[in-house]
């Protein structure tokens, strides 16, 4: 193969020896992507080019050659790192197909399925801003007694945020009927956050529990973006805020319980910091943009008004969100 | 986007001053920094975020890793100089209530 690449070589360098004209250059460029392709190495190029020198010139030989020789073990060095690369260029690809399993992987483990109740209308958007989701929601319901709702973003983003998702999870899944006290839900999961993970590791969680028969909305948050509760009966809105701290920073953290009243019409809205946060644009504020849409838009379907909010925030931050964005609305 | 942080010692009390905007790709840097703090018994550190600009929850994150670490070692860690914005993050996270913060206000009533 060398033999043939250093025949086609020779003839390209004697034609633009003989001719110095762009053709013959762009010729030359094309042998070049062959020589790539093939992976010769620098310093077997400078070879090739001193062999077909050599014929093309071959009284020029006896001065150059020891010129040439230096310049080959110069190029070694060049060679190795070339070689470097192209491996680099290989792990990675093997770290992409890897990447792209776990991504499938977290799409299964982690996919949130939106209950559809007679009762409540359920709507729900998660977007992530990487290949994987720092955000998570999980439901959980009874019939059409209780529905509750988790929505959680662990800090950091990528294989840790998931791995660290997937214990949330878990965790919830195995409360089985606790899962109607939020303040409860979220000191077990605390504690088994809190063993799991390090130190600068962190979710957010705010839990809400609607007891459908009774229209009590009960909730509590782990130092998370308050949710928002619309009042149809007063026009307005309130900010669903509790106090309680981050989960997996202290091992006995609790929770406040708190309870509302859910009305006809009243609208609840559970975010993440991806929504409430314009980094580009700290001349609005976040909330009233959110609280704006919603009014005017609370006639249309619970998933209707998730979309829209979505590309209503996206468009506000020029299409370049900096987080994962993940809404839940519940619609009375 | 940078971030960088300085530290003086002053009266066996460590004072650091961070600036710039703390995010995803530049908490690696403050990381570090701070895991090459050491804390000694009875320390006392103060670091000034009035010129932060931008804090995302990651760097949130190795604030409380530091803030945990600082508690382990006996040491004494004050965050100072909280925008207002930032002042919101640490509370909406229940983080005002653990670690010991003062926002930009109560800095300027004590000048």
């Amino acid at each position: 193969m060398l033999k043939q690449l250093e025949s086609q070589y020779e003839k390209i360098l004697s034609d633009y020896m003989s001719d110095q004209t762009e053709k013959n250059l762009y010729i030359a460029q094309n042998f070049t992507r062959q020589l790539i392709q093939k992976n010769i190495s620098p310093e077997d190029v400078v070879n090739i080019h001193k062999n077909a020198v050599g014929k093309i010139f071959p009284d020029r030989m006896v001065e150059d050659q020891p010129a040439y020789d230096f310049l080959i073990e110069v190029m070694v060095h060049y060679g190795m790192a070339h070689r470097e690369h192209q491996s680099l260029l290989q792990i990675q690809a093997e770290y992409e197909m890897e990447m792209k399993i776990a991504t499938n992987i977290q799409k299964t483990l982690l996919k949130t399925v939106v209950p559809q109740l007679s009762s409540i209308d359920i709507g729900m958007i998660s977007i992530p801003i990487r290949k994987m989701n720092g955000d998570y929601v999980h439901f959980l319901y009874n019939r059409e007694d209780y529905l509750s709702v988790a929505v959680t973003d662990v800090v950091g983003k990528g294989v840790p945020a998931a791995l660290c998702m997937s214990m949330v999870k878990y965790g919830l899944e195995t409360l089985e009927y606790a899962y109607k006290d939020p303040s409860y839900v979220l000191e077990v999961i605390n504690r088994v956050i809190e063993k799991g993970v390090d130190d600068s590791m962190f979710v957010s969680m705010f839990y809400g529990c609607l007891d459908i028969q009774n229209s009590i909305f009960s909730y509590a948050s782990a130092g998370h973006e308050p949710a928002l509760h619309y009042s149809a009966k007063h026009g307005e809105f309130f900010s669903l805020e509790a106090k309680g701290l981050l989960l997996g920073v202290l091992s006995d953290s609790k929770y406040s319980y708190n309870e509302i009243l859910l009305e006809d019409n009243d609208i609840v809205v559970m975010m993440t910091d991806g929504v409430t946060e314009f980094r580009a644009r700290d001349d609005l504020n976040s909330r009233e943009v959110i609280t704006s849409l919603i009014v005017e838009n609370k006639h249309v379907s619970a998933q209707h008004l998730c979309n829209l909010l979505y590309k209503q925030i996206e468009k506000i931050q020029d299409f370049k969100l900096s987080d994962d964005f993940t809404v839940v609305i519940l619609k009375k | 986007m940078d971030m960088t942080i300085h530290f003086k010692e002053l009266d066996n009390k460590l004072y650091g001053f961070v600036e710039g905007e703390i995010d995803t790709f530049t908490a690696s840097s403050l990381r570090e920094e701070l895991e090459a703090v050491k804390i000694t018994e009875g320390l006392e550190i103060e670091l000034n975020l009035s010129k932060v600009n931008y804090m995302d929850s990651t760097g949130l994150g190795i604030f409380v890793a530091f803030y945990k670490r600082a508690s382990r070692e006996n040491g004494k860690v004050k965050l100072v100089g909280l925008s207002s914005r930032l002042q919101r993050l640490f509370e909406i996270t229940g983080l005002s209530d653990l670690m010991d913060i003062e926002t930009d206000k109560k800095v300027e009533l004590r000048k």
